[in-house]
């Protein structure tokens, strides 16, 4: 069943609607629920295809669903159908504005609409997909303040790499960190690039989303075992910005193991035909991030790399 | 007068993004200026240059106490303001979100960092920057609760009002913010304008700033004692929105005061013309903000008022 979250009309003859398809047992269940949220960024798609998949397997088991999934393909529809990343109108990010406000800008007042639907959750998938520039191997990430609690849950959901970062403050107006706070434990999805559907890394994380919901009792049916994730705790994460401005090509592929000095790609001046820049891994490890769009300037992120032996 | 690039950043495709201070006067760092750390505030600056102006006419006159140095920053970020962004040009990411900066990362922070790295330990920095909200503003300073705002100076700036509010997550990574954590008292000054230029209000800001350094002893000018300045806090102000989208017809301005029930816009049907919601006053009070745009979505807010306050 499709419902309705939060409207508000827009100027002329339209109204900006975020829905959610509801996906409930037909004996009533146990009254567990799991939200798989995405389309935050209007430009990050990976999540599209995993709600579209998610449902359609769900449907042709229906008897093996024991609680409710409530899938939420666009916090942010207008920036999805205009390949805007915020929120159009108001260019805001609106992953730095929750928990919301009811009494707010029309922005926070839809956050605030959103946490509210949420709230109650037993667990939520928050689905990201970088941005146009970076593609991602897909990965959980979550802050050190809520490791403890969210690496067990992470570890089902059939990812590559859990990334445990630092806490910042401006990390706070996220939906996964208002969430947090209300109890709703929210694991963030990285994967893949903005702009593309990624269907193999789709598939992977919605057997992965099987498998979370067989750990919560909210799947009796068949699910895929979990593979287990690198944790970024097992090593030093580098990153790799460019120091010059043009064009980067890139000299190894995403997910390579990666020698201590070895090239990951070259900055070229396609006006001077002249190399600007070469940049190499810092130690040794995995390239878990890497640059997708070809222009940079100083200071464009090129690479992470997890140090480790990972071959 | 002394003009200096003070931070510089290459580019394949266009000019090198070149920023630049002027410095008046020698001596202590006495008081920063800011002007556009966006490419839309065109009014702020065109504040700074007029400023730049000014102060080069009053050095020349000897007007600077001696051992006190100024510096204006009128621009930060005009190559996102040549091609019509708001944000930086490549990646859209908001400069005034990456304070204090880190020199060896992502492109805006690499920015973030090379400017506050030349405008902090001044003991005074203004900034004028811009809403997110598209409307009309009384000019005046604004501060955030970090501990370590001092109200009593805001008023020296002679504007009629100073808001207080408290920061949230996102408000962590604005220079204003930060001036405030290292030691410098910040203070961002709001004119009614940000895309198009206001020549009132900024010749307002322009003698504000100069009443301001008057009164702190950097300058030396007979200037008109300005206001006494009522001190708010943001959550005085009573937000008014609207319940209807449409077109919005606007029927007091910034500044004016109201009745409780008074009419204060009238929304249109964009393709019927007919009237179809009035925006009334819930207080008697004085506007401090007004929507500006044509157009208003269900739930904008479209004015803020200050309650119980008179002319």
């Amino acid at each position: 069943m499709v419902k309705t979250v939060v409207s508000v009309g827009l100027p002329v003859d339209e109204k900006l609607r975020i829905q959610k398809q509801t996906i409930e047992p037909e004996d009533g269940g146990t009254g567990k629920r799991i939200c798989i949220v995405t389309g935050t960024h209007g430009d990050e798609l990976e999540g599209q295809y995993v709600c579209y998949e998610l449902g359609r397997r769900l449907r042709e088991q229906m008897e093996h669903l024991k609680g409710t999934v409530d899938i939420y393909p666009a916090l942010n529809p207008l920036g999805v159908d205009s390949i805007t990343r915020g929120i159009p109108m108001f260019d805001l990010d609106m992953n730095r504005i929750f928990p919301g406000s009811e009494e707010g800008p029309v922005p926070e007042y839809v956050a605030f609409k959103v946490i509210e639907d949420i709230r109650g959750a037993d667990v939520c998938v928050d689905i990201h997909a970088s941005n146009i520039f970076l593609r991602e191997i897909p990965q959980v990430r979550v802050s050190e303040i809520t490791a403890e609690r969210l690496l067990p849950l992470a570890k089902k959901l059939n990812i590559d790499y859990v990334w445990v970062h630092g806490a910042a403050t401006v990390l706070e107006a996220t939906l996964a960190h208002s969430l947090n706070v209300i109890g709703v434990p929210t694991l963030v999805v990285e994967m893949g690039v903005g702009m593309r559907i990624t269907l193999e890394y789709g598939n992977q994380l919605v057997d992965g989303i099987f498998c979370l919901m067989k750990e919560l009792g909210i799947w009796d049916g068949d699910a895929a075992e979990s593979k287990k994730p690198i944790i970024s705790t097992d090593g030093q994460v580098g990153f790799v910005n460019a120091n010059h401005p043009g064009i980067f090509i890139p000299h190894v592929d995403h997910w390579d193991s990666i020698r201590q000095g070895e090239v990951i790609g070259e900055i070229l001046n396609p006006l001077e035909s002249r190399v600007e820049e070469v940049l190499r891994a810092p130690w040794d490890g995995m390239v878990f991030t890497l640059r997708e769009y070809p222009v940079v300037n100083s200071g464009s992120l090129i690479a992470r790399v997890l140090g480790g032996d990972y071959h | 007068m002394r003009k200096e690039m003070i931070y510089q950043l290459g580019n394949t495709y266009r000019d090198d993004l070149a920023v630049y201070g002027y410095y008046f006067g020698s001596g202590e760092k006495s008081a920063c200026v800011v002007g556009a750390i966006r490419g839309n505030e065109v009014q702020q600056m065109y504040v700074c240059s007029q400023l730049v102006k000014a102060l080069k006419e009053l050095e020349e006159r000897g007007a600077f106490v001696s051992g006190n140095q100024v510096l204006v920053i009128p621009s930060v970020n005009h190559s996102s303001m040549n091609i019509g962004k708001r944000f930086w040009a490549v990646d859209n990411t908001d400069i005034n979100r990456m304070f204090p900066g880190y020199d060896q990362g992502e492109t805006t922070q690499r920015i973030a960092a090379g400017v506050f790295d030349v405008v902090q330990h001044y003991n005074y920095g203004i900034q004028f920057p811009s809403f997110y909200m598209p409307g009309d503003f009384i000019p005046h300073v604004r501060m955030m609760e970090t501990g370590f705002q001092n109200p009593g100076l805001a008023n020296l700036f002679g504007l009629p009002y100073v808001v207080i509010r408290k920061p949230k997550p996102v408000d962590t990574t604005t220079l204003n913010y930060n001036w405030q954590i290292w030691d410098t008292s910040a203070f961002s000054l709001y004119t009614n304008a940000t895309d198009r230029i206001d020549q009132v209000s900024a010749r307002q800001a322009v003698a504000s700033v100069l009443r301001f350094l008057v009164r702190t002893g950097i300058l030396r000018y007979a200037s008109h004692s300005g206001y006494i300045a009522t001190v708010l806090h943001e959550e005085d102000l009573k937000n008014v929105k609207s319940e209807a989208a449409g077109i919005c017809r606007r029927l007091v301005s910034p500044g004016q005061e109201v009745r409780r029930g008074e009419a204060l816009a009238e929304v249109i049907h964009p393709l019927e013309g007919e009237v179809t919601s009035r925006i009334l006053s819930p207080a008697g009070g004085i506007i401090f903000f007004a929507h500006n745009q044509p157009l208003v979505m269900e739930g904008s807010i479209v004015f803020k008022i200050i309650k119980r306050l008179h002319e």
